[in-house]
């Protein structure tokens, strides 16, 4: 029988990660660098004030763009950590993860053969998502020896006239590259000029080390009304599963965003929701003590790289090292395959976020020490041989 | 407290056997310098020790924990320094504490069993001239100790092995 599916999604290809995933599944015993979430659970004060919202019957729907008194938080949160003043009433959308966000800003701002410049590589869903929404994704390749930064140079060489949208994600998902104030200011002055909208993924945000604080692109002066920030409590508060994120921006984007929000979700979680109103208000402390622990970890993983031999740039956010294997001579996917099936540890390979990730792999270090001591002896003696 | 200082025992209260190269690798720091932290605290009895933390209840080893307490009379000059000193001296006595509130000191000792506990009670710490009353509570079972849930429920990594 003729299949259904349109042509987009049946020639849509599918993450990179999934085949891994069920190859890894499928085997006993496998160590894994594999994930994209903290191995922190959700703090015990955040997942009882969830159980309390039950009990007492905060099961319905909240409003489309979220429980305001949430929305509030939210407004206060990206003020005390980002220095970004947003209304709660009409500046905050409450989502279903940051990954709905991408969808809903794209859908929102994109006319068909609008261009969108994407800094990669990035997350899996960002070229997806762009494609979906009739977008034409234009790559631009951030560079190991720029420390995986977006330079004002890459940037100046992609825009034309259709370019709608410069699309970035930093703290960066897989490289754990940061972009510094001086950094952003140098994209920021190409851009003040030019009709661009900035999307700025920021949900990795909590996580920087080294002293480094994260600064937004949107806190620069004249990009404030040009920039969505995209954020959620996957990352920070370790809430993966709760499925929620939100994005803040210009008030005729939010209550665009919030219209396609209202007809394809209604709203997010209402008990999430609750949970994350206590997140806001009590876990600085536990960020803080999870910043340490992964700071001490990627130290560790850079240390254990060097000792195997494996090039790696230091990444100062995230929780993710992408080491280089070109010395091995095997392609990414090569590596990431007969990792698995001679030492039964998972990486994910570079080209799930993009094709130039190729000659690089993506190591999580959200395990415990000693998980990653024994992913460390294993990649060792992989490598060596 | 000096960050490097901070840093080192947030680590080291959490995992004890961290050794000073470990240590430098995480704190990005490097061993010798981490050496002499940990040498400059001791002496100055910022670490007062090195402990495992045994969940007991496990073992067959038999022995009974007690809190127990106190009312005292502070003496004139010395407070209540010189009575803790006197009942934490015991070799069994493991903890005490000056509390605020309904009494003074919170003892807590180990004993082989109820009747050493009660023995010690009555025979020790009772007829010190400056203790008042005391109040004995036996410790039935521990469920955390140090921060740390004696019985994890489950070890098991709950996260898909991969993940984007």
């Amino acid at each position: 029988m003729k299949s259904f599916v349109n042509k987009q999604i049946r020639e849509l290809p599918p993450s990179g990660i999934r085949k891994y995933f069920d190859l890894a599944s499928s085997m006993k015993d496998v160590v894994s660098l594999g994930v994209g979430e903290p191995d922190f659970y959700t703090p015990w004060n955040i997942r009882e004030e969830a159980i309390y919202a039950l009990e007492h019957k905060r099961t319905v729907y909240s409003s489309n763009a979220g429980i305001l008194e949430l929305r509030k938080e939210i407004s206060k949160y990206m003020n005390r950590r980002f220095g970004l003043k947003y209304k709660a009433e009409t500046q905050v959308l409450v989502s279903v993860g940051a990954s709905e966000d991408i969808d809903l800003v794209m859908r929102a701002v994109l006319e068909p053969g609008d261009e969108v410049l994407l800094a990669e590589p990035c997350f899996v869903s960002y070229k997806a998502c762009i494609q979906m929404a009739g977008g034409v994704p234009v790559i631009i390749t951030t560079k190991a020896e720029n420390k995986f930064r977006l330079t004002k140079e890459e940037l100046l060489s992609k825009i034309t006239d259709k370019t709608k949208i410069l699309f970035i994600g930093y703290p960066n998902n897989p490289t754990g590259a940061i972009m510094e104030k001086e950094d952003l200011e140098e994209i920021a002055q190409v851009l003040r000029d030019r009709d661009i909208l900035v999307v700025s993924d920021e949900i990795y945000a909590e996580l920087t080390y080294g002293g480094k604080e994260h600064v937004s692109i949107a806190s620069l002066p004249g990009m404030y009304e040009k920039t969505l920030v995209i954020n959620g409590f996957s990352k920070a508060f370790s809430m993966t599963g709760w499925r929620l994120g939100f994005a803040c921006g210009p008030e005729d984007l939010i209550d665009a965003m919030t219209k396609i929000h209202q007809y394809i979700i209604m709203c997010a979680p209402t008990v999430s929701q609750y949970a994350a109103i206590e997140a806001l208000r009590s876990g600085d402390t536990s960020v803080t003590a999870m910043r340490k622990e992964f700071d001490a970890r990627r130290r560790f993983m850079l240390k254990g790289f060097a000792d195997i031999g494996l090039d790696c740039f230091e990444p100062e956010g995230a929780f993710y090292l992408f080491p280089s294997i070109q010395k091995t001579g095997l392609s990414s996917d090569e590596f990431c395959d007969r990792l698995l099936r001679e030492e039964k540890l998972a990486v994910v390979p570079g080209t799930a976020f993009g094709e130039c990730g190729d000659g690089f792999i993506r190591c999580s270090y959200a395990y415990s020490i000693d998980n990653l001591k024994e992913a460390l002896v294993r990649l060792g003696r992989f490598v060596s041989k | 407290m000096d960050k490097t200082r901070e840093d080192i025992l947030f680590f080291l209260e959490k995992d004890s056997r961290l050794t000073a190269k470990d240590l430098a690798v995480m704190l990005g720091s490097d061993e010798e310098k981490i050496a002499a932290e940990l040498k400059a605290m001791k002496d100055e009895q910022i670490i007062r020790g090195y402990h495992t933390l045994i969940n007991w209840d496990k073992t067959d080893r038999e022995f009974v924990t007690a809190l127990i307490e106190v009312k005292v009379t502070p003496q004139r000059d010395k407070g209540f320094d010189e009575i803790a000193e006197r009942i934490y001296r015991f070799d069994e006595v493991k903890a005490v504490y000056l509390m605020s509130g309904g009494y003074d000191l919170t003892v807590i000792m180990e004993g082989r069993s109820l009747k050493d506990i009660a023995a010690f009670v009555s025979d020790k710490l009772s007829p010190l001239e400056s203790v008042l009353s005391t109040a004995t509570h036996f410790v039935l079972k521990k469920y955390k100790d140090h921060g740390i849930a004696l019985e994890k429920k489950s070890s098991k990594d709950e996260r898909m092995i991969v993940s984007p």
